[in-house]
């Protein structure tokens, strides 16, 4: 009885601690003052005017939309070909390939950054998105084998061979069969390296050159007080953002799950 | 003999240094049920898929309707595969997964759509098309790649353990079900089983398989009655065996001495092996019978001591101590009303006959 009281108020707090710093961000965006403290100042919404009409943001954003979007596409076709040879082939030295690929999970990204930023110094290559977007393949990478690796894995070998057994070739089985039973793993590889690479800092700031992209840009805003609020604002809408893309994520997995008629394990929500 | 649809001449496999197939040498004829039988790990599946062409022969000829085989791969065969999982394709419905193959066949739309139904027909799952096939039970599932694979018209219908994902009930049922498909069909099966009731009741011939290796191949009631090896006669079904000598080799049989039984001559037929000195002799447990009072043996008769009975209802089995035999043996009774069942410990007398023994060596 007291044990379970104790576990409700855990988890309560824990909560608190986790939401209540993201639930200022909306409160802070629609207050009137550039000042993010108590008390409330009053009502505006010219913060998100304010941050609409700055073309700087608008362009970190465009920049950090093109490096997310192009690290996942990226990062996920890299993820079905790797995953399709760790669970389909068995070649010479696989456990250690495999093994170097997701070693980027647990590297620091600081060295990773450092270490590519000395490579491309060095090679003369000019410093912009697609630096950025090379740096985010290399740390998107390993999440999205992780994913794919058990979509994948899943996979009864025996469809694969059914459908080439009923006449198809390789490459259609893999269009037919294969593909739209993976999808869901696609889908979820997709946003989690958009995700990953849209609020990634360290490998940005050191790979983007003079192109700004979101992150980096909102850390060189908090030097300037009047500029915090818009960016409260900013937060606001990120939120906003996620919230709407895991629903979108979770709509795809459980569609994907029902269609298959697998059994519901996990998830986000 | 039949046409043959496939030949295999002696075919090897290895996987790595593992020797899965030691040389497979055998023919199969045009519409015949033919079982391929043995323990775990025998190599029935290896045969079955270098058939389908999802593995290669690392040496040997294999030939499927007089054509060399060799360089053919699995999605121009004139093969398919009920597979063990079955492999129905999760996402698509029943007629979608029935209709698979025909993806590009050149008839018409409303052509397929109808082989479809008479293929849903044929297997018993009429107005199910429209279901997703996921939703299906473990025999309707069955049903779906049986049709999924007989729609193509294949020469040869590959099954693989067909059956053993399903309870008894459903799989007595689907065995009479599959010997209707195949006499209507008139094409040739080949059917992996571990299961010897299942391949005496399904197969017109059955290759008993060890190591690689095709131990006996025969009807179902040869290799019943008659089994070359000891090893084949444990496989299927019970058999007993009693030490014997070889007295003396006739022209036409063999003279032998058998520990409890006595003296009995056999045929030449009855000794496969063609054993000579220290030998045993196997019977059946069905080719004994109880003698109670005042009933007397056709043929030959020993005397013994009931040591062990397990009544099963319609049965009974009777573990029999022979005299001057250590081991008791095995036989069936039938239960018949008015007969009593024995007790342990009782002294009987058995009825046998020496044209029901075997020789093995
Ligand atoms: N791809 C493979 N690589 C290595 N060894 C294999 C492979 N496939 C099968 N084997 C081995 O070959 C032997 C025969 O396998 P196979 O699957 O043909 O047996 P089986 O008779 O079908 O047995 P079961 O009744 O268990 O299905 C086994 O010892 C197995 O371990
Ligand atoms: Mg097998």
């Amino acid at each position: 009885m007291t044990a379970a009281r104790w576990f409700k108020m855990y988890a309560l707090g824990y909560l608190v601690f986790l939401y209540a710093p993201i639930l200022l961000l909306p409160i802070f965006a629609f207050n009137d003052g550039t000042i993010i403290a108590f008390p409330l100042q009053g009502f505006t919404t010219k913060w998100f005017s304010q941050m609409f009409g700055n073309a700087t943001l608008a362009l970190a954003v465009k920049n950090s939309l093109i490096i997310a979007v192009s690290s996942a596409v990226l990062a996920t076709c890299l993820g079905v070909f790797a995953a399709r040879a760790a669970t389909r082939y068995t070649f010479p030295g696989k456990g250690g390939i495999i093994g170097l690929i997701m070693l980027p999970l647990v590297l620091p990204e600081i060295i990773v950054a450092v270490s590519l930023l000395g490579v491309l110094l060095g090679l003369g290559v000019s410093l912009g998105i697609w630096t950025v977007i090379l740096g985010h393949v290399l740390i998107c990478t390993p999440y999205a084998i992780a994913i794919l690796n058990s979509a994948f894995q899943s996979l009864d070998r025996s469809l694969e061979e059914a459908a080439y057994d009923l006449g198809e070739s390789r490459l259609s089985t893999f269009r037919l069969i294969i593909l739209p039973l993976v999808a869901p793993g696609i889908v979820s590889s997709l946003l989690i390296s958009f995700t990953i690479s849209l609020d990634e800092f360290i490998i940005a700031f050191f790979l983007a050159g003079t192109e700004p992209t979101l992150p980096v840009y909102i850390f060189s805003q908090f030097r300037f007080p009047q500029a915090v609020p818009a960016i409260m604002a900013l937060g606001t809408i990120l939120v906003l953002l996620s919230i709407m893309l895991l629903a979108i994520a979770e709509y795809f997995r459980r569609r994907g799950i029902a269609k298959s008629g697998g059994k519901d394990t996990g998830g986000f929500l | 003999m039949k046409r043959p649809i496939i030949e295999l001449e002696n075919v090897q496999k290895y996987y790595g240094d593992y020797h899965a197939l030691r040389g497979i040498t055998t023919t199969i004829g045009e519409g015949e049920f033919f079982s391929l039988l043995g323990p775990s790990g025998c190599g029935k599946t290896t045969l079955l898929r270098t058939i389908a062409g999802f593995e290669d022969p690392s040496s040997g000829v294999l030939k499927i309707d007089g054509k060399d085989m060799d360089g053919v791969p699995a999605n121009v065969r004139p093969t398919n595969m009920v597979f063990q999982s079955y492999a129905i394709f999760p996402h698509l419905t029943v007629e979608e997964n029935v209709g698979f193959g025909l993806r590009r066949d050149p008839r018409s739309a409303a052509d397929k759509a109808r082989a479809v139904q008479e293929h849903l027909e044929m297997v018993g799952l009429k107005g199910y098309g429209k279901r997703a096939a996921h939703a299906l039970s473990g025999g309707q599932r069955q049903r779906v790649a049986l049709a999924r694979a007989l729609i193509l018209k294949p020469k040869v219908l590959l099954l693989d353990e067909p059956l053993s994902a399903l309870d008894k009930k459903m799989r007595e049922q689907m065995q009479v079900e599959l010997i209707r498909l195949q006499r209507q069909v008139g094409i040739t099966f080949i059917l992996v089983t571990h299961d010897q009731e299942e391949a005496l009741v399904m197969s017109d011939r059955i290759a008993v398989m060890f190591e690689g290796q095709i131990a006996q191949l025969d009807d179902p009631e040869t290799l019943y009655r008659l089994p070359k090896s000891r090893q084949v006669a444990d496989f299927i079904g019970t058999m007993n065996f009693l030490p014997a000598q070889v007295l003396s080799e006739t022209p036409d049989g063999f003279e032998v001495e058998v520990a409890g039984l006595g003296r009995a001559a056999l045929t030449a037929r009855q000794a496969p092996g063609r054993p000579t000195g220290d030998v045993a002799v196997g019977f059946r447990p069905e080719t004994l019978t109880i003698l109670y009072e005042g009933q007397q043996a056709a043929d030959r008769e020993s005397p013994g001591i009931v040591e062990e009975v397990v009544y099963y209802g319609d049965m009974t089995y009777y573990d029999v101590k022979l005299d001057g035999v250590a081991a008791p043996v095995r036989l069936s009774m039938r239960n018949v009303f008015g007969r009593p069942v024995l007790d342990r410990g009782t002294r009987t007398r058995v009825a046998w006959a020496p044209g029901a023994l075997v020789l093995f060596r």
